[in-house]
């Protein structure tokens, strides 16, 4: 099986890391051989696989040893649960520095000491919420991931940074190969939720891969830092991440996704009751103002 | 000798202009034109200081080039840090051949290359920790250094490091003024808002530091020069005049300058300013704040030289006036001999200029001191004002190129066809190529000094030298030749 890059992309808080982690152990349980790379300077994109806090980044020993030339491969790939390869790109503290330079740094050395060139089967690229600077677009240019899965939920704003999160895909899918593979919904328990997020992937073009729901099994797994299939195999939790596995393995649907306009996902948020029609005559008004209105009508 | 008509200049204009598409074409019509010396603002004819068009080969440098290349760098008691990585610095090193007197790795430091000398890791992980080291560590090795300044190269200003918290702190560590400049070179459209900037940094972190310290010995003849950068030791051929007339020369800015020379410049009665461009900012900026005056003057040619000379001594008594005329009737005496010389062998002869803020019309003098014409000048990265200067000293129909294209160069000079070239490096081979004389007039070709009395006897001879060299004679081979040419060579 040739190796198949997928890039997991979303809005921060949404999950990407706990989605990614459980998907990546119930593609290893499949027998899948799976590599994480985690595009984020917080670095918490493997601690579940490996039961860490944080495993050392290439950024952090590049520092620490001078440049990045004078690493090696097995310095920075650590082998966690189901023989899954991790890897963190790092970077620096909020505030300071270039992340995006970061993740360039750390993909380009992965390429050039070979780490794709392993018995792969599947690269999962877990990126920072937002494509903030090319940097972080870095996953997704050319010859690196194929395969864009965006997690979000029924919440606007993560609809919102799906959306742009589709413009970046369009931006590199017409100078590379990669395409939009579908939307992972992660329930916060939103009221039509699924139906939502359905109807959002058909406008753009996709399809809503799977929808995981809700189930504290995922935190209590968290706190141990593991993950629900290896945590509790038997938890009905642990099914779901195993369908989605199933899915992505199975997944066909590629396509250049076809965001839709701002006017167009109010419409949709109107629709499914999340946003009141707008009200031109409350724009710009304080509370004590609308307060006094009422008190004069 | 033929002189072209306002028609005739604009006609070729016209023409240069016609490959261009139209919007390039749009866009350089505005910066090409034929002199008006009526006007009187330029204005109405040019415009200048405006982004460069992408593909047209710009000659133009970078804000970290105007900084530490040209104001800053200069300073030589001062280490310059070029902060990122090492190529700006390296590439850099030794400045503008800006001689200074001291011993150099020990009190000076004018030619050595500083740099921070940036990786990855330090644009990932930021490189303020880097800066504070290196501070550290330049106050160890060299500690005879009055003061350090940081030359933001471009990554600074794209990762966000806070160069002045870092400068603060270590101000106050080793007891030393630490200037931070954010001259990172995507900044502006050319080298000129670099010297705007260090100007300001100037006016910031040096000025200011002796305003309430009065024990500085003053008199009342006080002048500083501003805007020499003593290329080839043009300050020195300079200051030699104005203390011979009997000004006392506080400060040179920033050719063989120091930083205590800048810190007392706002006890000066006059500031003599040389680089209008580079310099106008300081100088206005002490006129409003400590009240000095501030003259503009030429030193190029014993005609301008005279004229500055008068000028200068306009603001002081008839002590310094009697200097001025004393010094000019001694020189102009030594000058007799050399124009005698050399004007026979230039008479005539016309020159097309293209050079930075200042030379293209304050050379003009000169070779009009050597019977020579200025047929075509333009600035590198000029502002109108500059023009407003340039366009009275220009005869009549003469070309002006603003941020000219090295396509417009080499076209305006095969129709022009002038009989020598003064530009830079970048456009010398090309010209001498084609077998027209040229010389370097940013670097006097490594000659120099150009400015004074003494400068002009060396610019005499040098464009003498240049102009005359019996290389031109031999551009075509022998075989080649056609029977007139072969006669001309054989008599």
């Amino acid at each position: 099986m040739a190796l198949r890059q997928c890039a997991i992309y979303g809005k921060g808080g949404i999950g990407k890391s706990t989605t990614t982690q459980n998907l990546v152990a119930a593609l290893a349980e499949l027998g899948k051989k799976v590599m994480i790379v985690g595009c984020d300077p917080k670095a918490d994109s493997t601690r579940l696989i490996l039961h860490s806090k944080a495993q050392n980044t290439i950024m952090e020993m590049a520092a620490e040893a001078g440049t990045v030339e004078d690493l090696e491969l097995e310095d920075v790939l650590k082998t966690g649960y189901g023989d899954i390869k991790c890897v963190e790109s790092g970077g620096p503290e909020p505030g300071v520095g270039c992340a995006g330079r970061g993740v360039i740094t750390a993909i380009n050395f992965l390429e050039e000491e070979g780490a794709y060139e392993e018995d792969l089967d599947f690269v999962f690229y877990d990126v920072l919420g937002d494509v903030v600077c090319g940097g972080f677009a870095m996953p997704i240019r050319e010859n690196k991931a194929q395969e864009i899965y965006i997690v979000c939920s029924g919440e606007m704003m993560a609809m919102y940074a799906a959306n742009n999160i589709g413009k970046g895909i369009v931006k590199y899918a017409h100078s590379g190969g990669v395409r939009l593979a579908g939307l992972i919904c992660n329930s916060r328990n939103t009221a039509r939720e699924d139906e939502l997020i359905m109807e959002l992937a058909r406008q753009m073009g996709t399809h809503m891969i799977h929808f995981v729901p809700r189930d504290n099994v995922v935190q209590r797994a968290e706190i141990r830092r593991m993950t629900v299939i290896e945590y509790d195999p038997t938890a009905k939790q642990a099914d779901e991440y195993r369908t989605l596995a199933k899915k992505i393995v199975d997944n066909t649907n590629f396509v250049i996704p076809t965001p839709i306009t701002m006017d167009a996902l109010e419409d949709l948020l109107m629709d499914f009751g999340l946003m009141d029609e707008e009200d031109e005559s409350v724009v710009g008004k304080t509370a004590a103002e609308l307060a006094a209105e009422a008190a004069t009508a | 000798m033929s002189t072209m008509t306002t028609e005739q200049t604009e006609a070729l204009i016209q023409e240069v202009l016609e490959v261009y598409p139209e919007k390039a074409k749009k866009d350089r019509a505005k910066h090409l034109a034929a002199n008006d010396p009526t006007l009187e603002q330029s204005n109405k004819c040019i415009t200048s200081n405006k982004k460069s068009l992408p593909g047209v080969m710009t000659i133009r440098g970078c804000a970290y080039a105007g900084s530490k290349g040209v104001v800053w760098g200069p300073i030589k008691d001062m280490i310059h840090i070029s902060h990122g990585p090492v190529g700006c610095g390296q590439y850099s090193r030794a400045g503008r051949r800006n001689y200074y007197v001291g011993t150099t790795g020990v009190n000076t430091f004018g030619t050595m290359n500083f740099t921070s000398d940036f990786q990855e890791k330090d644009i990932v992980f930021g490189g303020d920790k880097k800066l504070d080291k290196l501070i550290s560590e330049i106050d160890t090795l060299f500690p005879l250094n009055k003061g350090i300044s940081v030359q933001s190269e471009c990554p600074i200003g794209l990762i966000g490091d806070d160069i002045e918290a870092v400068s603060k702190r270590k101000s106050k560590e080793i007891d030393k003024p630490v200037v931070p400049v954010r001259c990172e070179g995507f900044r502006g459209v050319s080298q000129s808002l670099g010297h705007h900037i260090a100007n300001d940094t100037i006016r910031d972190w040096v000025l200011p530091t002796r305003d309430n310290d009065n024990s500085f010995q003053t008199t009342p003849y006080d002048v500083s020069i501003i805007g020499d950068y003593n290329i080839g030791g043009d300050a020195w051929s300079s200051r030699i005049l104005l203390e011979e007339m009997g000004l006392r020369v506080v400060s040179q800015w920033s050719g063989d300058g120091t930083l205590s020379e800048m810190e007392l410049t706002p006890k000066v009665k006059l500031n003599l300013l040389h680089c209008y461009r580079s310099m106008n900012y300081i100088s206005r900026h002490m006129e409003e704040k400590y009240g000095i005056p501030w003259v503009e003057y030429n030193f190029f040619g014993p005609t301008k030289i005279a004229e500055s000379l008068r000028k200068i001594a306009s603001y002081f008594d008839d002590s310094i006036k009697e200097g001025a005329e004393r010094v000019i009737a001694k020189y102009n005496a030594e000058m007799e001999p050399i124009i005698a010389k050399f004007r026979p062998r230039l008479e005539g002869k016309r020159v097309m200029l293209y050079v930075g803020g200042l030379r293209p019309r304050h050379t003009i003098g000169a070779y009009e001191d050597l019977g020579m014409e200025v047929v075509g000048a333009g600035y590198e990265f000029g502002h109108n004002d500059d023009y407003d200067r340039t366009i009275k000293e220009m005869g009549n129909a003469t070309l002006l190129y603003d941020d000219v294209t090295g396509y417009e160069f080499e076209e305006f000079v095969k129709a022009v066809k002038p009989d020598l070239i003064g530009s830079g490096i970048k456009e010398k081979y090309i010209f001498q190529k084609m077998g027209i004389p040229f010389r370097q007039m940013h670097s006097w070709d490594y000659s120099g000094p150009y400015h004074g009395y003494d400068g002009f006897a060396i610019f005499a001879r040098d464009m003498d030298m240049t102009l005359n060299n019996p290389c031109w004679g031999k551009l075509i081979a022998p075989w080649k030749a056609t029977g007139s040419e072969a006669a001309a060579k054989a008599a």
